[in-house]
């Protein structure tokens, strides 16, 4: 776990996606506290999506239910783009129903968070996540 | 409801009449008398239809009254239907929940930096402190980490004030509960007057299909049905009830977790 953390690039940039804000601010808090804090915010995957396209992220963090553009639709968006195709994605969501997991699963998500979670939670999967990419 | 029976009963009693009427003069070979007869039958149900419809229309009016979708309906012109009113409601209670969400947030992230100081600083003083207990301190030391043990205590109890009145008004933020509670229960209560309402007009529609002949597609209706399902699934679907209880759906993050290492994760 500790070569891990050393791997885990504390500046990388982050960006998350929720039509709620206090959901936004939460997930941010507990990004701050696990040291990630060059973060931004998009309220649906349509605001999510130009962000992305011009603003050199490294990590996406989105809700799956959301005005406008959703985020199953977004992950989809991301992994058609050329340049955005193998960014990492984490989907926290209150979508619960096991066909909507197997289609995030097969549009390319990297981990999957159900609402309500906790910040033990939030923090397994990021790591999972890039252990994986980086391994 | 035992009017309208009767009026089914009538019906069919009076179009058989006719139907015997029919074949009779058929049978006799009296033509002119055989289509009076299915013109009588035509009248019949065109009675029949006219009747339910006008009934129907009564009895929609009369429901419509009580659920008091439209306003206009029991003169309550520029009041707000209860609908209106429930949806009024329901976005009151997102706003309160927001504004406590929020409010305690405030809080808690004004909390943080006077518990980080007293942390930084009680574990700094703690060093200093077994030195002096090693008696490792010259004179001059021991007065500096005396100043800094005063500020320290002047500072943390100032710290564990601000910190007790915060832990208050997180608790006095989830007063929302209480106000959003009651505005539930009320909004609960109208969909189930709704629901029943929307069940009688239901039926009657069914009546008027039964007197004009008029009979549903049900795989047509049930593919269509599936389809809106895929569609809402696609869209989100929010929180899911009962979920310890349901196979289709994932009771927590060990049940993500399983499914998702079955796929290969």
């Amino acid at each position: 776990m500790r070569l891990l953390e050393v791997a885990l690039d504390k500046n990388m940039k982050i960006l998350i996606v929720d039509d709620f804000s206090t959901m936004r601010r939460i997930i941010k808090n507990l990004l701050r506290d696990l040291g990630f804090t060059n973060t931004a915010e998009a309220d649906d995957g349509a605001t999510a999506l130009p962000m992305l396209q011009n603003g050199h992220f490294d990590f996406l963090v989105t809700d799956w239910n959301m005005p406008g553009m959703t985020g199953i639709e977004l992950l989809r968006a991301v992994r058609a783009d050329e340049r955005l195709k193998n960014m990492p994605v984490l989907m926290v969501t209150a979508e619960a129903k096991r066909d909507q997991i197997i289609e995030a699963a097969q549009a390319g998500v990297n981990g999957y968070v159900v609402k309500p979670f906790t910040a033990q939670v939030l923090k397994e999967k990021i790591e999972k996540i890039f252990q994986r990419v980086s391994g | 409801m035992a009017h309208d029976e009767n009026g089914m009963a009538d019906f069919e009693l009076r179009l058989k009449d006719h139907a015997k009427h029919l074949i009779d003069s058929l049978e006799r070979g009296c033509f002119g008398e055989a289509v009076e007869s299915i013109q009588q039958i035509n009248q019949t149900r065109d009675q029949g239809l006219y009747l339910e419809v006008g009934r129907l229309t009564r009895q929609l009016h009369s429901a419509i009254v009580k659920l008091e979708m439209d306003a206009s309906c029991n003169g309550l012109k520029g009041e707000a239907s209860q609908i209106t009113d429930a949806t009024q409601r329901l976005s009151y209670v997102v706003e309160v929940t927001e504004r406590a969400a929020n409010r305690t947030m405030d809080l808690v992230e004004d909390c943080a930096p006077l518990v980080g100081y007293i942390n930084y600083e009680a574990q700094s003083l703690s060093e200093d402190w077994r030195c002096f207990m090693r008696r490792e301190l010259t004179p001059e030391q021991f007065r500096e980490l005396t100043k800094r043990i005063d500020s320290f205590l002047g500072r943390t109890t100032e710290s564990s004030d601000k910190l007790s009145d915060n832990l208050n008004n997180i608790l006095l933020a989830q007063d929302f509960q209480d106000l959003t509670g009651q505005v539930i229960k009320r909004v609960t209560q109208l969909i189930t007057e709704v629901e029943s309402s929307l069940l009688e007009l239901v039926l009657m529609a069914s009546k008027v299909n039964q007197f004009a002949g008029i009979s549903h597609d049900q795989d047509e209706l049930r593919a269509e049905h599936q389809k809106n399902a895929a569609a809402s699934l696609a869209r989100g679907e929010g929180p899911q009830m009962r979920a310890d209880k349901r196979e289709d759906v994932v009771s927590g993050q060990d049940d993500v977790d399983d499914l998702l290492s079955s796929l290969g994760f």
